[in-house]
């Protein structure tokens, strides 16, 4: 639609090539900066004297002989064992993902072919979860946790997690599915197949491209959880997100910030790569709810 | 579908809903109603050649007794939401009853963690939700008219900031505001005050955490309203143009109203997931000039003393207040819900 009357003036034009420079500026300068800091010494990353040493870094010269190191990552990983975090991180969304997803898509499914008023109400129940801050629900989780033992370990954060994840989930896959077409099913049940075999063989063959948005989604809330993950979670079994917590507390009065700072730059590098990947998802999700209400 | 198949259906999800957070939202409020046992105390006289002497201590064993007996601890009825950690009933009525001018009372009240905590969310909420909109519809008009290739680029670094963790991406800007950090220096040598540090001033700090927030969230609200911007009905436009309407006018009067739906799904989630403001507080280690609700749930949660009915308690305060916040969103659905029946 690049008609005469659609141009837009030379003066309006660097207006807004302008605009959109500096909210690219704002959006990606600090993890460049950050990335690149991560390479240096403490004294470098955070100078009194200039701001240019964090990028020429005159003092990790001196250290070190070259003007980038490592010794950031080493600390972090080897020696504060922070490859165990990053570990259980994988752990905890790989398991996350498909366990939500699994009765994620079962009840998103049942949901939409159900045309009972029923489904209304379980839906705004589920909006009402959606809306309650994970933080109030631990304290709920603490004490029965304690007194069955099931409080530190993996698998209890796990379940938890997938559990809060469920409204979301099934907002998301209940409006994926109602986009596909019912007489899909009902075809395949005047054939003989049971509601079961129907989702077994038409459905599960077309439902893809919604699931994997879901999917990315449930990734990056198990990713990104610090409250729940913080608090059921034993310092042997922590995730990468409470992990960098914990690091604030104890390096910075042995001088160790540089460890933390690798070590937020090694958890963003899986997130960086996602939206490389899946930005056509993650967009489409995110305006599928929207759009639609 | 019928009953059945659909009870078989939906029974893992509603069972994993109804074990993780229907009943941690009942257990949460039982706990709030209870308050930990006392300690056992155990009186001893010892008497000797000069005289008794009476001993108190701890009795360790009943004391444990006790608690494994009743783990909630003594029922305390609603005495812990009107402690002073909480709704702090006496002392706000000592401030009204004591005060001078209606300033000096809501001076007062911040005083009082509980309504600390609110002040700040409730500000939190109310100032970067507003101003995410006008950020994300900014920048979702400007990227519209890039060339397309462009766009996709755009797109790709605009994700970042809410793609990240909300304590990483703190984490990131508060080394940066550092006053040794990058921007920390750069703000001291544009205000021309080498002792300005950002983290030592209150108001400092929320502006701070509010910019946070706005960088955060606006993305989201940027990729919603670009969405709807793909949809916007070109006749409308072109007919608009053909009656002369100038640039401004056009967004104004065919692009705002095209949007506005748009802008009560941004605002009502939004207004939903600042009011939970909680990771940017830790990040930016923030505490000692703005606590949120969240985090005051938090802070009693950990360490070594677990505080768990004061924790219920705050929990129960800000389920009470989302409550609130949602109840225009419910009826909505429920509008909408109609409609379509």
């Amino acid at each position: 639609m690049s008609s005469k009357a659609t141009q837009q003036p030379l003066s309006l034009r660097i207006a807004i090539y302008a605009f959109i420079g500096i909210w690219l500026m704002m959006a990606a300068f600090p993890f460049l900066w950050t990335l690149w800091g991560s390479f240096k010494v403490e004294l470098d990353f955070f100078s009194i004297t200039n701001w240019k040493d964090a990028l020429f870094g005159p003092r990790t010269e001196a250290t070190y002989g070259s003007s980038l190191t490592g010794a950031g990552y080493e600390g972090a990983w080897i020696q504060e064992e922070f490859w165990r975090a990053v570990l259980n991180t994988f752990i905890v969304c790989f398991f996350v993902v498909c366990t939500s997803l699994t009765i994620g898509t079962l009840g998103g499914y049942a949901l939409s072919r159900s045309g009972f008023k029923y489904t209304f109400w379980l839906l705004i129940i589920a909006l009402i979860f959606r809306a309650m801050p994970p933080i109030t629900l631990v304290s709920g989780y603490l004490l029965p946790f304690f007194e069955w033992n099931l409080w530190g370990i993996l698998p209890t954060s796990i379940i938890v997690l997938v559990a809060i994840n469920q409204p979301f989930t099934l907002w998301m896959l209940h409006s994926f599915f109602q986009k596909i077409p019912k007489e899909l099913d009902e075809s395949a049940k005047v054939d003989g197949c049971t509601q079961f075999q129907a989702f077994r063989h038409v459905i599960i063959p077309v439902m893809w491209p919604g699931v994997i948005t879901t999917g990315l989604f449930s990734f990056l809330l198990a990713y990104n959880d610090f409250a729940v993950t913080a608090m059921l979670l034993s310092k042997e079994n922590q995730t990468m997100v409470p992990k960098i917590a914990s690091f604030l507390g104890t390096t910075q009065t042995e001088g160790n910030v540089m460890f933390a700072v690798a070590a937020v730059v090694s958890a963003t590098v899986p997130l960086f790569i996602l939206v490389m990947f899946f930005q056509r998802q993650i967009v489409s999700g995110l305006t599928a709810g929207a759009v639609k209400g | 579908m019928k009953h059945k198949t659909f009870f078989w259906f939906f029974l893992p999800t509603a069972l994993a809903m109804l074990l993780f957070i229907a009943f941690p939202i009942i257990s949460v409020v039982i706990q709030s109603l209870f308050t930990p046992h006392e300690a056992v105390l155990l009186t001893v006289e010892n008497c000797g050649p000069f005289g008794c002497t009476t001993e108190t201590s701890i009795d360790q064993e009943a004391t444990a007794a006790l608690k494994l007996a009743e783990p909630l601890g003594r029922f305390a009825g609603l005495s812990i939401y009107l402690d002073r950690g909480h709704l702090a009933v006496n002392e706000v009525a000592a401030l009204w009853s004591g005060r001078e001018s209606l300033g000096g009372f809501f001076d007062g009240l911040k005083n009082l963690p509980f309504y600390r905590a609110m002040y700040f969310t409730l500000t939190y909420t109310f100032v970067v939700t507003p101003l995410l909109i006008v950020l994300g519809f900014a920048i979702a008009v400007g990227v519209n008219s890039l060339h397309r290739h462009l766009k996709g680029l755009v797109i790709f670094f605009s994700l970042l900031p809410m793609i990240v963790t909300p304590l990483i991406g703190s984490l990131i800007l508060f080394w940066m505001i550092d006053s040794r950090g990058v921007l920390g220096s750069a703000i001291q040598f544009l205000a021309d005050d080498p002792d300005l540090s950002l983290k030592a001033s209150t108001a400092l700090t929320w502006i701070t955490l509010m910019v946070y927030g706005v960088w955060h969230s606006a993305p989201f609200a940027f990729v919603v309203f670009y969405a709807g911007l793909q949809t916007l009905p070109q006749d409308t436009l072109e007919s608009a143009m053909i009656d002369g309407a100038s640039r401004w006018q056009q967004i104004r009067y065919v692009v705002i109203p095209h949007l506005m739906p748009l802008v009560t799904f941004v605002a009502l989630i939004q207004l939903m997931d600042n009011f939970r403001v909680f990771e940017p507080i830790v990040g930016f280690n923030a505490e000692a000039h703005a606590t949120s609700l969240s985090w005051i749930i938090f802070n009693d949660l950990g360490g070594e003393t677990r505080l768990l009915s004061s924790a219920a308690a705050t929990s129960v305060l800000t389920i009470i207040g989302v409550a609130i916040l949602l109840s225009p969103v419910l009826v909505r659905t429920w509008r909408d819900f109609n409609a379509k029946t």
